[in-house]
């Protein structure tokens, strides 16, 4: 079989989970429905594998081919295909996709088990991977379109798939809009392309933009501009993030699924996969390096103050996603994907082993009330602690390796990508401290009330449902998570899913060890050397010498960290009063929420109520009003004629007649 | 005899059908009148097809015929159906159709 006969088939593997459990979820045993789900995903992981075993076989300037099922749409000079590409860039993301995929749907297997939507959240959870498949395998920018908005709709779904939370439909609908404005600059971007170039299809423009456009002309930056806006809305980078933390309003394995496999990366992709056009507008491909750089600082900054255990989590999301961006941005594209890979394990690890967690605390959230759980629960703790150590880049860990990866590319760059690279110490200084902070907090010390409780019975503590953002009780029915929990020390399928992303997130890394192997860059360096950037390697010296600054980096803030929350308790309040104003400003997430609400959400409903109450009122009721009245005045005047009188008619018939004929007899003579 | 005397003719009976169906109420009377001013063109053609010398008018007379059938046989057909329904057999009264 061919590679593209086998993307074909990981597109229509989801595709038809999602059918089968949405069309038979009143028939389907609900075990039933978890197990098509996790396999439809399994499936279309196996035939990942057979396009990339397919490419291998293959010489590496071959291995990019298109295919088209039959035409999407075709009128005058527009011809879009049904078509999907595939090249190492598509095969490593679905590779990816799938994988952590099929491990997410086999942890929610486990997790889910007790909630009344269990079939309804896995249709939505297939739809989800389905989308970003269509999202990286498509052809042609309509069809990117398609998927990305498919992804934003999925994503819509499962944040506010406990539909009775008011704060989890808030949230579904914040992460809706926007993502719709990032889907407007998208297709903005599409608009100007074909505009310019004629054509949708990827092999096209990226052949013909470097012949029409000269480097740095002003289209091709607006084009690459509005592409950021896309990037930017889908990745959670600032200014467009603020749905991120409160998409944490959904289930933890959804939390995860949108974290760490699918949708976040999507902006990464983006720009990964339009590299040609970036290195012709260079100003946009430095704002979007720029923004990478302060999306990863700031959330840095954020994620130490916060105390909600997915919060943090969620925060370090945005600040990895901001490595990505930066490392795509700058060229540096082999690196941002490889840390997108190692960021997909220890991510989708982490939030994992905080849902189980959860679980124990029934619902609760806030790590304040956690410690002890190191006792307690032990592989969830020894999970949680592999996925810290990835995501702090601690020496020998995937993180290690994809993170100063990217940061010794911007530092061979030169000039102020060097300073770029001081940035991103800074932010993996940060990254190791709120990694540990959470982590000094929850697993050591003496057992909260909870992780007692599990100690001595060994059941999980039952109390009231409560909603974590509002501390409200609710009910547990159909719409709220279910009053039954499930850690991964007493499920199965969430312990496998676990214990492999552990494998991943420890040792993913070793494929890509500087001087010693070059597994992944090797496989994926071809897709992009149609870019000079790409042609600029980091040193092995200089990647060492980077490695070894990672290192002392990781460790003294996991140091710092341990000194502050572990050794020192009182420090950090200490901190908190002398640096009130930043802490503060940490803890208000440095008030983007309300500064949007300030420059956009109330002029808009400024507008809105002025036109309801003034303009609605005066111009259109008064234009309807006065297109009714004419109409009626007009008709009440052509009724006194319809009177019902045969005679009359016939009287106006020959009275007309007889006008016309003395008008041709006058007329005539 | 000359063609003045037929159209005259004609256009006497047209006018007194005419008038027939402004003044009468009764629908049967109407129909009546309706059957006259049918007749008086049918008089005008034949008049005029012998006055050119060829048939064609008078084809048109038959046609014209035919038509008439058809429209007694409509007409009395409603005329019937008031009838049966015992609604008055007077058009004024039968206005339901005023707007």
């Amino acid at each position: 079989m061919s590679a593209t006969a086998w993307a074909w088939l990981v597109l229509l593997l989801p595709l038809l989970g999602s059918i089968v459990i949405s069309l038979g979820f009143r028939g389907l045993p609900a075990r039933a429905a978890g197990a098509i789900g996790t396999l439809a995903i399994g499936l279309a992981f196996a035939c990942a594998v057979g396009v990339l075993l397919n490419l291998l076989g293959q010489e590496p300037d071959a291995r990019h081919h298109a295919s088209s099922l039959w035409d999407y749409a075709s009128a005058a000079g527009l011809d879009i295909k049904l078509g999907i590409y595939v090249d190492q860039l598509s095969a490593f993301m679905i590779l990816v996709v799938t994988g952590v995929s099929t491990l997410i749907h086999l942890y929610s297997f486990g997790y889910m088990r007790s909630d009344e939507g269990y079939r309804r959240f896995f249709s939505y959870l297939n739809f989800f991977v389905f989308s970003m498949l269509l999202l990286v395998l498509a052809g042609n920018f309509v069809l990117l379109i398609v998927g990305w908005a498919f992804v934003g709709f999925a994503s819509y779904a499962l944040i506010s798939f406990w539909y009775r939370r008011t704060t989890a439909t808030g949230a579904g609908m914040k992460a809706f809009v926007i993502n719709v404005v990032g889907d407007i600059g998208l297709v903005l971007a599409a608009f100007l392309i074909f505009r310019e170039l004629g054509t949708f299809d990827y092999d096209a423009v990226f052949a013909q933009a470097p012949e029409v456009f000269s480097r740095g002309e002003w289209t091709i930056t607006a084009i690459c501009l509005l592409l950021l806006v896309g990037a930017f809305a889908k990745s959670a980078q600032i200014p467009f993030h603020t749905w991120l933390p409160d998409a944490m309003e959904g289930p933890t394995p959804v939390s995860a699924l949108i974290h760490a496999a699918t949708m976040v990366t999507a902006g990464v992709y983006l720009i990964a996969r339009t590299h040609v056009l970036f290195y012709l507008a260079p100003t946009a491909a430095d704002i979007a390096a720029f923004v990478g750089l302060g999306t990863l600082l700031i959330a840095g900054t954020i994620a130490i103050a916060q105390t909600d255990l997915k919060r943090v989590i969620a925060y370090s999301t945005m600040s990895q996603i901001g490595y990505m961006i930066m490392g795509v941005s700058i060229g540096a594209y082999s690196a941002g994907l490889f840390h997108l890979m190692t960021h997909a394990f220890f991510k989708a690890l982490l939030f994992m082993a905080a849902g189980s967690i959860i679980s124990a605390m029934a619902n609760r959230q806030d790590i304040d009330r956690m410690s002890g759980f190191w006792r307690a629960m032990r592989f969830t703790s020894i999970m949680l602690l592999i996925g810290g150590l990835a995501l702090a880049a601690f020496p020998g860990t995937s993180g290690f390796f994809s993170k100063d990866s990217i940061l010794s590319y911007a530092e061979t760059r030169g000039g102020m990508y060097e300073w770029m690279a001081i940035g991103g110490y800074v932010g993996a200084f940060l990254t190791a401290i709120y990694t540990f902070r959470l982590i000094f907090r929850v697993l050591p010390g003496k057992p909260c009330p909870e992780a007692q409780e599990l100690i001595d019975t060994g059941n999980l503590y039952h109390g009231p449902p409560i909603n974590p953002a509002t501390e409200e009780e609710e009910d547990s029915e159909v719409g709220f998570p279910g009053a039954h929990h499930h850690i991964a020390e007493q499920s199965w399928p969430m312990a496998v899913a676990m214990a492999c992303l552990g494998f991943g997130a420890l040792f993913a890394g070793l494929i890509q060890v500087p001087g010693v192997d070059n597994v992944l860059f090797g496989f994926l360096e071809p897709a992009f050397e149609d870019s000079p950037l790409a042609a600029i390697h980091p040193s092995v010296a200089h990647e060492w010498t980077g490695l070894a600054v990672g290192a002392a980096v990781a460790l003294v803030g996991i140091a710092a960290a341990w000194l502050l929350w572990s050794e020192r308790p009182s420090l950090p309040a200490v901190f908190r009063e002398r640096l009130r104003p930043v802490y503060l400003l940490c803890l208000n997430k440095w008030y983007f929420d309300e500064a949007i609400d300030l420059l956009v959400v109330r002029p808009a409903l400024a507008i809105g109520r002025f036109a309801n109450s003034t303009f609605e009122r005066l111009v259109v009721d008064g234009i309807v009003t006065g297109t009714r009245g004419t109409v009626g005045g007009a008709g009440g005047i052509v009724r006194l004629v319809q009177n019902g009188f045969v005679r009359s008619y016939a009287l106006l018939l020959v009275a007309g007649f007889a006008g016309l004929a003395l008008y041709f007899l006058l007329s005539s003579s | 005899m000359t063609i003045e005397w037929y159209i005259v003719l004609s256009s006497l009976l047209f006018a007194v059908g005419a008038m027939g169906i402004l003044i009468r109420r009764s629908p049967v009377v109407i129909l009546l009148c309706l059957e006259l001013m049918l007749n008086a063109g049918n008089l005008a053609l034949v008049a005029f097809s012998r006055m050119v010398g060829n048939q064609e008018g008078q084809v048109f007379a038959l046609v014209v015929m035919v038509i008439a059938a058809c429209e007694v046989v409509v007409g009395l057909g409603l005329i019937v159906a008031i009838f049966r329904r015992r609604l008055p057999l007077n058009v004024d009264d039968l206005r339901e159709l005023r707007g």
